[in-house]
């Protein structure tokens, strides 16, 4: 049975705020989910005053100024800045984005920012992923075939082959569309989430992958697969604009045609 | 560092809710009220089946404002249950997955719901009441 309230250790509790000093006017109030697991105590939500007209243009930018600037004990996740590496996933203003390719601007009034939800943290916007990339491990994301490739050349594919991967291939494993999927939240144990399914239908619908059958038989499980109920948070979040309800569709569809 | 069990992010509590969401969350509760209305149904039948005072208790019942009530919120229920589980119905075919299609189809099912809901028991009063 789901739970839907946090467990006692994770009620977040009221922090401290951060006034700005530097007198300007244009202000941006960021509230920030912070855990220390060092203290023992509870998360609790700090909230920075930070001056926008010395600071960047997006999400990630506020957070690198908060720790250069004001609060350097702040941890969060960031690599590439460009939406490419998918480290800055996290919960802004109620939806799961990536930081770095989130304008600032695109939200009206004041900022708040907490880790991807429904995930063990390991400190602030750390979210411990584990889970996710063992689930992600599990469909065998990689190309199966018992054909030897042709001794001169790759393994060619048609450009209409090679164009049934796009809005697949793009996946960076960011993991913004299973964490915020309800049926994620309270199944991960078993449910594989829209981010791994997406990925075992790329492997699907790769025409040089020899494995179909075996990947559809190991999906082919009412937790694995099917406790996907077209809830769309998925697709309604992902910072890519992929659609892995669509892909989750089309591995339930191959499964029925292939009972003929 | 301490070995402190690590904490559960929020997800509900801070979550934004799109209009799918909220539809699929309806879905369910209505499809349990559904079930709930399908058993009163039968004591409906049951009632008319027994005896004359027992259907007239049943009848004074629903036919009470809270009974009413009840009765147009199943109305309500029914409709969304239909129109969404169609909508359902698309979507395992592989049709309506775009970000912009949903939010209409979502919209289009609460029109839907709440037009017919409405006209179901506009003709009921038109009819008692000639």
């Amino acid at each position: 049975m789901a739970k839907f309230t946090l467990p006692a250790n994770s009620v977040v509790k009221p922090g401290k705020t951060f006034k700005c000093s530097t007198g300007s006017k244009n202000i941006k109030k960021v509230t920030v989910y912070r855990f220390e697991p060092e203290t023992g105590e509870n998360p609790r939500t700090d909230t920075y005053e930070v001056d926008m007209d010395d600071c960047g243009p997006m999400i990630l930018d506020i957070l690198i100024k908060i720790k250069n600037e004001i609060d350097p004990t702040l941890s969060f996740r960031r690599s590439c800045r460009e939406g490419i590496c998918g480290s800055c996933s996290m919960n802004i203003n109620g939806s799961n984005t990536l930081a770095c390719t989130k304008a600032v601007d695109d939200y009206k009034g004041d900022l708040k920012i907490y880790p991807l939800p429904h995930m063990p943290v390991v400190k602030d916007l750390v979210a411990d992923l584990t889970n996710f990339y063992a689930q992600y491990a599990s469909v065998k994301p990689w190309m199966q075939s018992d054909t030897p490739p042709p001794p001169d050349r790759e393994r060619l594919q048609s450009k209409e082959d090679r164009e049934k991967l796009e809005g697949l291939e793009e996946c960076i494993l960011c993991a913004c569309c299973s964490t915020s999927c309800p049926s994620y939240w309270w199944n991960s144990d078993r449910y594989l989430g829209p981010a791994t399914l997406l990925q075992a239908y790329r492997w699907i619908a790769d025409s040089r992958d020899e494995a179909t059958g075996e990947r559809l038989d190991e999906l082919e499980d009412p937790f694995k697969l099917y406790r996907c109920h077209t809830i769309m948070n998925c697709t309604n979040t992902c910072p890519k604009g992929l659609n892995p309800a669509k892909a989750i569709a089309e591995i339930k569809k191959l499964i029925v045609e292939r009972r003929g | 560092m301490a070995n402190v069990e690590r904490p559960l992010s929020p997800h509900l509590q801070i979550y934004k809710w799109p209009l799918a969401m909220a539809i699929s969350i309806l879905h369910r509760i209505t499809g349990v009220a559904l079930a709930i209305g399908a058993v009163i149904m039968v004591a409906i039948f049951v009632a008319v089946a027994s005896d004359p005072a027992c259907y007239e208790w049943i009848r004074g019942v629903l036919a009470s404002k809270i009974g009413k009530i009840f009765l147009f919120l199943w109305t309500i229920g029914l409709f969304l249950h239909l129109f969404n589980g169609i909508r359902h119905l698309f979507w395992d075919a592989g049709y309506g997955f775009e970000k912009s299609t949903t939010t209409k189809s979502g919209i289009w099912v609460l029109i839907a719901t709440f037009a017919l809901s409405i006209a179901v028991w506009g003709v009921a009063y038109y009819c008692t009441n000639v």
